[in-house]
Protein backbone atom coordinates (compact mmCIF):
# COMPACT_ATOMS: atom_id res chain seq x y z
CA UNK A 1 0.00 0.00 0.00
CA UNK A 2 3.30 2.16 -0.01
CA UNK A 3 2.08 3.84 -3.43
CA UNK A 4 -1.23 4.84 -2.11
CA UNK A 5 0.90 7.31 0.21
CA UNK A 6 1.90 9.60 -2.28
CA UNK A 7 -1.62 9.22 -4.00
CA UNK A 8 -3.47 10.45 -0.97
CA UNK A 9 -3.99 14.53 -0.90
CA UNK A 10 -2.58 15.44 2.22
CA UNK A 11 -4.18 17.95 4.83
CA UNK A 12 -1.36 20.84 6.07
CA UNK A 13 0.60 19.29 8.57
CA UNK A 14 -0.23 20.62 12.42
CA UNK A 15 1.82 21.96 14.73
CA UNK A 16 2.51 19.56 17.66
CA UNK A 17 0.86 21.76 20.71
CA UNK A 18 2.48 19.93 24.15
CA UNK A 19 1.33 19.98 27.89
CA UNK A 20 3.17 21.56 30.27
CA UNK A 21 4.55 24.93 32.31
CA UNK A 22 6.05 27.90 32.67
CA UNK A 23 7.23 30.94 34.57
CA UNK A 24 7.80 34.38 33.69
CA UNK A 25 8.91 37.30 35.12
CA UNK A 26 7.48 40.93 35.05
CA UNK A 27 10.02 41.64 32.68
CA UNK A 28 9.01 38.87 30.03
CA UNK A 29 12.06 36.47 30.82
CA UNK A 30 11.05 32.74 30.90
CA UNK A 31 12.21 31.66 34.22
CA UNK A 32 11.73 27.97 34.33
CA UNK A 33 9.86 25.53 31.68
CA UNK A 34 9.00 21.93 31.57
CA UNK A 35 8.01 22.04 28.03
CA UNK A 36 10.03 20.12 25.02
CA UNK A 37 12.82 21.44 23.50
CA UNK A 38 11.00 21.10 20.59
CA UNK A 39 8.22 23.57 21.04
CA UNK A 40 10.03 26.81 19.70
CA UNK A 41 10.70 29.36 22.31
CA UNK A 42 9.01 31.91 20.58
CA UNK A 43 6.15 30.71 20.73
CA UNK A 44 6.69 30.22 24.71
CA UNK A 45 7.47 34.00 25.14
CA UNK A 46 4.60 34.68 22.67
CA UNK A 47 2.49 33.20 25.24
CA UNK A 48 4.10 34.34 28.40
CA UNK A 49 3.38 37.81 27.00
CA UNK A 50 -0.47 37.49 26.16
CA UNK A 51 -1.19 36.42 29.61
CA UNK A 52 1.10 38.66 31.38
CA UNK A 53 -0.28 41.81 29.07
CA UNK A 54 -3.94 40.30 30.38
CA UNK A 55 -3.29 40.55 33.64
CA UNK A 56 -1.72 44.15 33.07
CA UNK A 57 -4.16 45.26 31.14
CA UNK A 58 -6.95 43.94 34.06
CA UNK A 59 -5.62 45.92 36.76
CA UNK A 60 -5.89 48.97 34.90
CA UNK A 61 -9.14 47.93 33.67
CA UNK A 62 -9.78 47.73 37.12
CA UNK A 63 -10.40 44.37 37.16
CA UNK A 64 -7.51 42.48 38.98
CA UNK A 65 -7.42 39.03 38.05
CA UNK A 66 -5.26 36.44 39.46
CA UNK A 67 -6.09 33.70 37.45
CA UNK A 68 -6.96 33.09 33.54
CA UNK A 69 -8.02 30.29 31.70
CA UNK A 70 -7.91 30.38 27.77
CA UNK A 71 -9.51 27.90 25.62
CA UNK A 72 -9.18 26.66 22.27
CA UNK A 73 -10.43 23.33 20.90
CA UNK A 74 -6.63 22.02 20.70
CA UNK A 75 -4.94 23.95 23.88
CA UNK A 76 -6.24 24.82 27.87
CA UNK A 77 -4.02 27.74 28.90
CA UNK A 78 -4.18 28.17 32.32
CA UNK A 79 -2.30 31.07 34.11
CA UNK A 80 -1.64 32.36 37.78
CA UNK A 81 -0.32 35.98 37.98
CA UNK A 82 2.98 35.95 40.14
CA UNK A 83 3.96 39.54 41.01
CA UNK A 84 3.42 40.83 37.57
CA UNK A 85 4.92 38.00 36.22
CA UNK A 86 2.67 34.48 35.73
CA UNK A 87 3.22 30.82 36.09
CA UNK A 88 1.54 28.95 32.86
CA UNK A 89 0.10 25.68 32.20
CA UNK A 90 -0.40 24.54 29.02
CA UNK A 91 -2.79 21.54 28.35
CA UNK A 92 -3.09 19.51 24.70
CA UNK A 93 -5.92 17.51 24.33
CA UNK A 94 -4.61 13.21 24.06
CA UNK A 95 -6.03 13.21 20.38
CA UNK A 96 -6.04 8.85 21.02
CA UNK A 97 -8.54 10.21 24.16
CA UNK A 98 -11.32 11.39 23.02
CA UNK A 99 -12.97 14.26 25.65
CA UNK A 100 -16.19 13.30 26.97
CA UNK A 101 -19.28 14.62 24.97
CA UNK A 102 -21.94 16.64 27.45
CA UNK A 103 -24.72 16.83 25.51
CA UNK B 1 -27.04 -16.39 2.69
CA UNK B 2 -24.78 -13.83 3.70
CA UNK B 3 -25.86 -10.49 2.71
CA UNK B 4 -23.18 -8.59 1.13
CA UNK B 5 -23.42 -4.53 1.33
CA UNK B 6 -23.44 -1.97 -0.66
CA UNK B 7 -21.22 0.84 -0.32
CA UNK B 8 -21.20 4.11 -3.02
CA UNK B 9 -18.20 5.77 -3.09
CA UNK B 10 -19.01 9.66 -4.63
CA UNK B 11 -15.50 11.83 -5.54
CA UNK B 12 -15.11 13.80 -8.68
CA UNK B 13 -11.64 12.59 -8.82
CA UNK B 14 -11.82 8.78 -11.21
CA UNK B 15 -8.52 8.05 -10.13
CA UNK B 16 -9.16 8.19 -5.99
CA UNK B 17 -12.02 6.47 -7.07
CA UNK B 18 -11.04 3.55 -8.47
CA UNK B 19 -8.29 3.46 -5.51
CA UNK B 20 -10.83 3.11 -3.18
CA UNK B 21 -12.89 0.80 -4.53
CA UNK B 22 -10.19 -1.60 -4.82
CA UNK B 23 -9.44 -1.17 -1.05
CA UNK B 24 -13.08 -1.24 0.22
CA UNK B 25 -13.76 -4.07 -1.65
CA UNK B 26 -11.08 -5.93 0.13
CA UNK B 27 -12.97 -5.61 3.38
CA UNK B 28 -13.49 -8.35 5.52
CA UNK B 29 -17.54 -8.19 4.99
CA UNK B 30 -16.48 -7.99 0.83
CA UNK B 31 -19.18 -5.35 0.17
CA UNK B 32 -20.32 -4.01 -3.30
CA UNK B 33 -18.64 -1.17 -4.02
CA UNK B 34 -20.19 1.21 -6.89
CA UNK B 35 -18.79 4.67 -7.55
CA UNK B 36 -20.41 7.74 -8.52
CA UNK B 37 -18.43 10.81 -10.02
CA UNK B 38 -20.73 13.58 -8.91
CA UNK B 39 -23.54 14.44 -6.84
CA UNK B 40 -25.99 14.51 -8.89
CA UNK B 41 -24.90 11.06 -10.22
CA UNK B 42 -24.68 9.67 -6.45
CA UNK B 43 -28.67 10.85 -6.03
CA UNK B 44 -30.10 8.57 -9.34
CA UNK B 45 -28.18 5.64 -7.98
CA UNK B 46 -29.01 5.92 -4.55
CA UNK B 47 -32.98 6.70 -5.77
CA UNK B 48 -32.80 3.09 -8.01
CA UNK B 49 -30.47 0.83 -5.29
CA UNK B 50 -30.47 0.40 -1.77
CA UNK B 51 -27.09 1.05 -0.36
CA UNK B 52 -25.96 0.52 3.23
CA UNK B 53 -22.94 3.11 2.94
CA UNK B 54 -22.43 6.64 1.46
CA UNK B 55 -18.58 7.29 1.43
CA UNK B 56 -18.28 11.17 -0.61
CA UNK B 57 -16.05 13.91 -0.91
CA UNK B 58 -16.84 17.98 0.12
CA UNK B 59 -15.18 19.46 -2.90
CA UNK B 60 -17.00 19.11 -5.95
CA UNK B 61 -18.38 21.07 -8.94
CA UNK B 62 -21.90 21.93 -9.47
CA UNK B 63 -23.34 20.05 -6.18
CA UNK B 64 -21.11 19.55 -3.54
CA UNK B 65 -20.62 17.19 -0.73
CA UNK B 66 -22.74 19.47 1.77
CA UNK B 67 -25.70 19.53 -0.55
CA UNK B 68 -25.86 16.17 -1.57
CA UNK B 69 -25.39 15.05 2.28
CA UNK B 70 -28.19 17.38 3.44
CA UNK B 71 -30.82 16.07 0.95
CA UNK B 72 -29.56 12.48 1.34
CA UNK B 73 -30.01 12.49 4.75
CA UNK B 74 -33.76 13.65 4.69
CA UNK B 75 -34.15 11.39 1.80
CA UNK B 76 -32.76 7.87 3.10
CA UNK B 77 -32.29 9.04 6.72
CA UNK B 78 -31.01 4.86 7.02
CA UNK B 79 -28.34 5.58 4.87
CA UNK B 80 -24.72 5.37 7.26
CA UNK B 81 -22.81 8.35 5.57
CA UNK B 82 -19.18 9.24 5.67
CA UNK B 83 -17.22 12.28 4.40
CA UNK B 84 -14.02 11.89 3.36
CA UNK B 85 -12.07 14.84 2.63
CA UNK B 86 -8.41 16.53 2.65
CA UNK B 87 -10.01 19.83 4.13
CA UNK B 88 -8.83 20.04 7.65
CA UNK B 89 -11.25 23.15 8.58
CA UNK B 90 -13.50 22.63 12.10
CA UNK B 91 -15.87 24.52 10.29
CA UNK B 92 -16.68 22.48 7.93
CA UNK B 93 -16.77 19.52 10.31
CA UNK B 94 -18.94 21.33 12.29
CA UNK B 95 -21.19 22.03 9.72
CA UNK B 96 -20.87 18.14 8.42
CA UNK B 97 -21.71 16.90 11.88
CA UNK B 98 -24.47 19.02 12.21
CA UNK B 99 -26.13 17.56 9.09
CA UNK B 100 -26.26 14.16 10.73
CA UNK B 101 -23.42 12.41 8.95
CA UNK B 102 -21.89 9.72 11.05
CA UNK B 103 -18.07 10.19 10.51
CA UNK B 104 -15.96 13.22 9.12
CA UNK B 105 -12.97 11.56 7.98
CA UNK B 106 -9.75 13.12 6.60
CA UNK B 107 -8.31 11.40 3.49
CA UNK B 108 -5.86 9.06 4.80
CA UNK B 109 -2.17 9.75 4.42
CA UNK B 110 -0.24 6.59 5.73
CA UNK B 111 -1.38 2.96 5.65
CA UNK B 112 -1.88 3.26 9.51
CA UNK B 113 -4.67 5.91 8.77
CA UNK B 114 -5.81 4.03 6.04
CA UNK B 115 -5.93 0.88 8.61
CA UNK B 116 -8.01 2.76 10.23
CA UNK B 117 -10.56 4.01 8.21
CA UNK B 118 -11.00 0.56 6.71
CA UNK B 119 -11.49 -0.62 10.24
CA UNK B 120 -14.18 2.08 10.49
CA UNK B 121 -15.99 1.65 7.71
CA UNK B 122 -15.91 -2.41 8.65
CA UNK B 123 -17.56 -1.18 11.90
CA UNK B 124 -19.99 0.96 10.55
CA UNK B 125 -21.31 -1.75 7.53
CA UNK B 126 -21.75 -3.86 10.35
CA UNK B 127 -23.23 -1.53 12.96
CA UNK B 128 -27.24 -2.44 12.96
CA UNK B 129 -29.70 0.30 12.55
CA UNK B 130 -30.65 2.07 15.52
CA UNK B 131 -34.84 2.70 15.45
CA UNK B 132 -34.98 4.14 18.47
CA UNK B 133 -34.20 7.63 17.09
CA UNK B 134 -32.12 8.98 14.29
CA UNK B 135 -30.03 12.65 14.05
CA UNK B 136 -31.66 16.02 12.89
CA UNK B 137 -31.38 17.83 9.63
CA UNK B 138 -30.44 20.99 9.94
CA UNK B 139 -33.11 22.53 7.09
CA UNK B 140 -35.96 21.33 9.49
CA UNK B 141 -37.26 23.64 12.11
CA UNK B 142 -38.80 22.74 15.50
CA UNK B 143 -42.00 24.11 14.16
CA UNK B 144 -42.04 21.99 10.78
CA UNK B 145 -41.05 19.26 13.12
CA UNK B 146 -43.97 19.63 15.29
CA UNK B 147 -46.51 20.24 12.91
CA UNK B 148 -45.44 17.12 11.04
CA UNK B 149 -45.83 14.71 14.32
CA UNK B 150 -49.22 15.93 14.86
CA UNK B 151 -50.63 16.42 11.55
CA UNK B 152 -49.85 12.82 11.28
CA UNK B 153 -51.66 12.24 14.32
CA UNK B 154 -48.26 10.34 16.26
CA UNK B 155 -47.43 9.78 19.80
CA UNK B 156 -43.65 10.41 20.28
CA UNK B 157 -41.14 12.03 22.26
CA UNK B 158 -39.06 14.75 20.50
CA UNK B 159 -36.03 15.11 22.46
CA UNK B 160 -34.09 18.67 21.06
CA UNK B 161 -30.34 19.17 22.48
CA UNK B 162 -28.97 22.91 21.73
CA UNK B 163 -25.51 23.08 22.94
CA UNK B 164 -25.92 22.45 26.77
CA UNK B 165 -29.55 22.19 26.98
CA UNK B 166 -31.96 19.37 26.28
CA UNK B 167 -35.71 20.10 25.91
CA UNK B 168 -38.38 17.26 25.60
CA UNK B 169 -41.74 17.48 23.88
CA UNK B 170 -44.44 15.08 24.37
CA UNK B 171 -46.78 14.56 21.68
CA UNK B 172 -49.51 12.02 22.13
CA UNK B 173 -52.07 11.54 19.44
CA UNK B 174 -51.19 14.33 17.39
CA UNK B 175 -51.52 16.61 20.25
CA UNK B 176 -48.35 18.16 22.70
CA UNK B 177 -49.31 17.20 26.27
CA UNK B 178 -45.74 18.52 28.08
CA UNK B 179 -42.39 19.88 27.31
CA UNK B 180 -39.00 19.89 29.62
CA UNK B 181 -36.50 22.35 29.68
CA UNK B 182 -33.85 22.32 32.68
CA UNK B 183 -36.77 24.00 35.61
CA UNK B 184 -39.00 24.88 32.92
CA UNK B 185 -42.62 22.60 32.28
CA UNK B 186 -45.62 22.78 30.07
CA UNK B 187 -46.02 26.07 27.64
CA UNK B 188 -43.32 27.89 29.18
CA UNK B 189 -40.55 25.25 28.34
CA UNK B 190 -42.51 24.54 25.18
CA UNK B 191 -41.96 28.54 24.27
CA UNK B 192 -38.71 28.22 25.07
CA UNK B 193 -37.68 25.08 23.35
CA UNK B 194 -39.35 26.57 20.15
CA UNK B 195 -36.93 29.83 20.45
CA UNK B 196 -33.83 27.29 19.27
CA UNK B 197 -32.72 28.00 16.51
CA UNK B 198 -30.17 25.32 16.07
CA UNK B 199 -29.81 21.57 17.40
CA UNK B 200 -30.01 18.02 16.95
CA UNK B 201 -32.93 16.25 17.61
CA UNK B 202 -34.25 12.91 17.88
CA UNK B 203 -37.73 10.91 18.51
CA UNK B 204 -38.22 8.64 21.48
CA UNK B 205 -40.92 6.15 22.40
CA UNK B 206 -44.19 7.79 23.34
CA UNK B 207 -44.90 7.77 26.66
CA UNK B 208 -48.68 7.36 26.69
CA UNK B 209 -49.04 7.55 30.30
CA UNK B 210 -47.20 10.98 30.84
CA UNK B 211 -49.22 13.21 32.78
CA UNK B 212 -50.64 16.32 30.27
CA UNK B 213 -49.97 19.53 31.59
CA UNK B 214 -50.37 21.45 27.82
CA UNK B 215 -54.00 22.03 26.89
CA UNK B 216 -53.94 24.49 24.11
CA UNK B 217 -54.34 23.07 20.61
CA UNK B 218 -50.71 22.45 18.66
CA UNK B 219 -52.19 24.67 16.69
CA UNK B 220 -52.37 27.71 18.87
CA UNK B 221 -49.20 26.95 20.81
CA UNK B 222 -47.33 27.03 17.19
CA UNK B 223 -48.94 30.72 16.41
CA UNK B 224 -48.12 31.85 19.80
CA UNK B 225 -44.41 30.91 19.16
CA UNK B 226 -44.49 32.44 15.92
CA UNK B 227 -46.08 35.16 16.78
CA UNK B 228 -43.37 35.91 19.70
CA UNK B 229 -40.68 34.72 16.86
CA UNK B 230 -42.16 37.99 15.17
CA UNK B 231 -42.08 40.29 18.13
CA UNK B 232 -38.10 39.62 18.84
CA UNK B 233 -37.38 39.78 15.29
CA UNK B 234 -38.94 43.42 15.46
CA UNK B 235 -37.31 44.09 18.61
CA UNK B 236 -33.78 42.97 17.07
CA UNK B 237 -34.66 45.53 13.85
CA UNK B 238 -34.94 48.27 15.99
CA UNK B 239 -32.31 47.44 18.21
CA UNK B 240 -29.63 47.44 15.74
CA UNK B 241 -31.50 50.56 14.35
CA UNK B 242 -30.06 52.37 17.94
CA UNK B 243 -26.43 50.33 18.34
CA UNK B 244 -24.60 53.00 15.88
CA UNK B 245 -23.68 54.96 19.22
CA UNK B 246 -22.61 54.29 22.81
CA UNK B 247 -25.72 53.40 24.40
CA UNK B 248 -26.86 54.84 28.36
CA UNK B 249 -26.73 51.98 30.64
CA UNK B 250 -29.89 51.22 31.65
CA UNK B 251 -31.64 51.88 28.66
CA UNK B 252 -34.71 49.67 28.22
CA UNK B 253 -34.22 47.34 24.88
CA UNK B 254 -34.41 43.88 24.09
CA UNK B 255 -30.73 42.81 23.50
CA UNK B 256 -30.42 39.77 25.50
CA UNK B 257 -28.37 41.17 27.74
CA UNK B 258 -31.04 42.06 30.51
CA UNK B 259 -32.22 38.10 30.54
CA UNK B 260 -28.58 37.68 30.90
CA UNK B 261 -28.16 39.63 34.15
CA UNK B 262 -30.95 38.33 35.69
CA UNK B 263 -29.28 34.99 35.81
CA UNK B 264 -27.85 33.15 38.52
CA UNK B 265 -24.74 34.44 40.19
CA UNK B 266 -24.05 37.03 37.15
CA UNK B 267 -22.88 40.54 38.30
CA UNK B 268 -22.71 42.48 35.28
CA UNK B 269 -23.18 41.74 31.20
CA UNK B 270 -21.59 43.80 28.35
CA UNK B 271 -22.07 43.09 24.79
CA UNK B 272 -19.79 45.35 22.12
CA UNK B 273 -19.92 45.16 18.71
CA UNK B 274 -17.97 47.42 17.19
CA UNK B 275 -15.17 49.93 18.90
CA UNK B 276 -17.77 52.32 19.31
CA UNK B 277 -20.76 50.17 20.28
CA UNK B 278 -21.26 49.12 23.69
CA UNK B 279 -24.11 48.23 25.69
CA UNK B 280 -24.00 46.76 29.03
CA UNK B 281 -25.77 46.12 32.40
CA UNK B 282 -25.00 46.36 35.70
CA UNK B 283 -21.81 48.02 34.97
CA UNK B 284 -21.66 51.95 36.26
CA UNK B 285 -18.47 52.43 33.82
CA UNK B 286 -18.37 49.74 31.12
CA UNK B 287 -15.60 51.49 28.86
CA UNK B 288 -12.94 50.33 30.52
CA UNK B 289 -13.61 46.81 30.96
CA UNK B 290 -14.94 46.74 27.01
CA UNK B 291 -11.28 48.17 26.27
CA UNK B 292 -9.82 45.13 28.15
CA UNK B 293 -12.47 42.43 26.49
CA UNK B 294 -11.75 43.98 23.12
CA UNK B 295 -8.22 44.35 23.57
CA UNK B 296 -7.93 40.34 25.41
CA UNK B 297 -9.89 38.68 22.37
CA UNK B 298 -7.83 40.44 19.99
CA UNK B 299 -5.12 38.89 22.02
CA UNK B 300 -5.42 35.54 22.33
CA UNK B 301 -7.29 35.05 18.89
CA UNK B 302 -3.55 35.89 17.20
CA UNK B 303 -2.11 34.11 19.55
CA UNK B 304 -4.75 31.05 18.63
CA UNK B 305 -3.28 31.18 14.76
CA UNK B 306 -0.08 31.49 15.55
CA UNK B 307 -0.61 28.24 18.03
CA UNK B 308 -2.57 26.66 15.32
CA UNK B 309 -4.88 25.88 18.15
CA UNK B 310 -8.40 26.38 16.53
CA UNK B 311 -10.70 29.07 17.39
CA UNK B 312 -10.70 30.69 20.70
CA UNK B 313 -13.60 29.59 22.87
CA UNK B 314 -13.53 31.27 25.75
CA UNK B 315 -11.65 33.32 28.13
CA UNK B 316 -12.27 33.21 31.84
CA UNK B 317 -10.68 34.99 34.90
CA UNK B 318 -10.76 34.41 38.46
CA UNK B 319 -10.52 38.02 40.43
CA UNK B 320 -10.65 38.13 44.15
CA UNK B 321 -13.47 40.94 43.64
CA UNK B 322 -15.19 39.06 40.88
CA UNK B 323 -14.69 36.56 37.76
CA UNK B 324 -15.37 37.65 34.25
CA UNK B 325 -15.69 35.46 30.88
CA UNK B 326 -15.46 36.90 27.57
CA UNK B 327 -16.87 35.31 24.25
CA UNK B 328 -17.33 36.29 20.56
CA UNK B 329 -20.49 34.87 19.04
CA UNK B 330 -22.14 35.92 16.03
CA UNK B 331 -19.82 38.85 14.97
CA UNK B 332 -20.47 40.55 18.68
CA UNK B 333 -17.97 40.53 21.92
CA UNK B 334 -19.61 39.48 25.12
CA UNK B 335 -18.33 40.05 28.94
CA UNK B 336 -20.40 38.37 31.85
CA UNK B 337 -19.06 38.97 35.54
CA UNK B 338 -19.95 36.31 37.62
CA UNK B 339 -19.81 35.95 41.72
CA UNK B 340 -15.90 35.19 42.43
CA UNK B 341 -17.87 32.21 45.05
CA UNK B 342 -17.86 30.80 41.49
CA UNK B 343 -14.47 28.66 40.39
CA UNK B 344 -13.12 28.43 36.55
CA UNK B 345 -14.93 25.37 35.83
CA UNK B 346 -18.64 26.75 36.75
CA UNK B 347 -18.11 30.10 35.19
CA UNK B 348 -17.15 28.62 31.95
CA UNK B 349 -19.76 25.60 32.09
CA UNK B 350 -22.50 28.68 32.53
CA UNK B 351 -21.24 30.93 30.56
CA UNK B 352 -21.72 28.29 27.78
CA UNK B 353 -24.78 27.67 28.61
CA UNK B 354 -25.29 32.09 28.30
CA UNK B 355 -23.69 31.85 24.47
CA UNK B 356 -26.22 29.14 23.75
CA UNK B 357 -29.03 31.08 25.16
CA UNK B 358 -27.69 34.44 23.28
CA UNK B 359 -27.30 32.66 19.59
CA UNK B 360 -31.04 31.46 20.19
Amino acid sequence: MGFLTSFFKRAKPLLQLHSGSFSMDRSGRILATTLPTSFPQSLVLEIGRCVVETFRTGQTAQLPLEELVVHYPGLKITAREMRGGAIVFLSAPNVSTPTQQTS
Amino acid sequence: METRYKILLVDDDPDLLEVYRDTLALLPSQPEVHTAPSGARAMAMLEADSYRLLISDLKMPKMDGLQLLSVVRRKFPELRTVVLTSMADENFRSRVYSLGVDLYWHKPGSEQEMTQFLECMESLLGREYDEAGFRGVQSKSLMDLVQLECISQSSTVLRITNGPFIGRIWVNQGEVVDAEMEELRGEDAFQKILRWKAGNFEFLPDEPHRPRTIFKSYNALLLESAQASDERSNADTSHNRLTNTTVPNGTPRSSGLTEIVNTDCVEFAMKTVAETMVDSRGLENPEHIAGWMRQSLDRFHTLGETLQAGGLQQITGIGLQRNVAVAQKGGANLCVGWKNTLDATEVRDRMKKILTLWAS
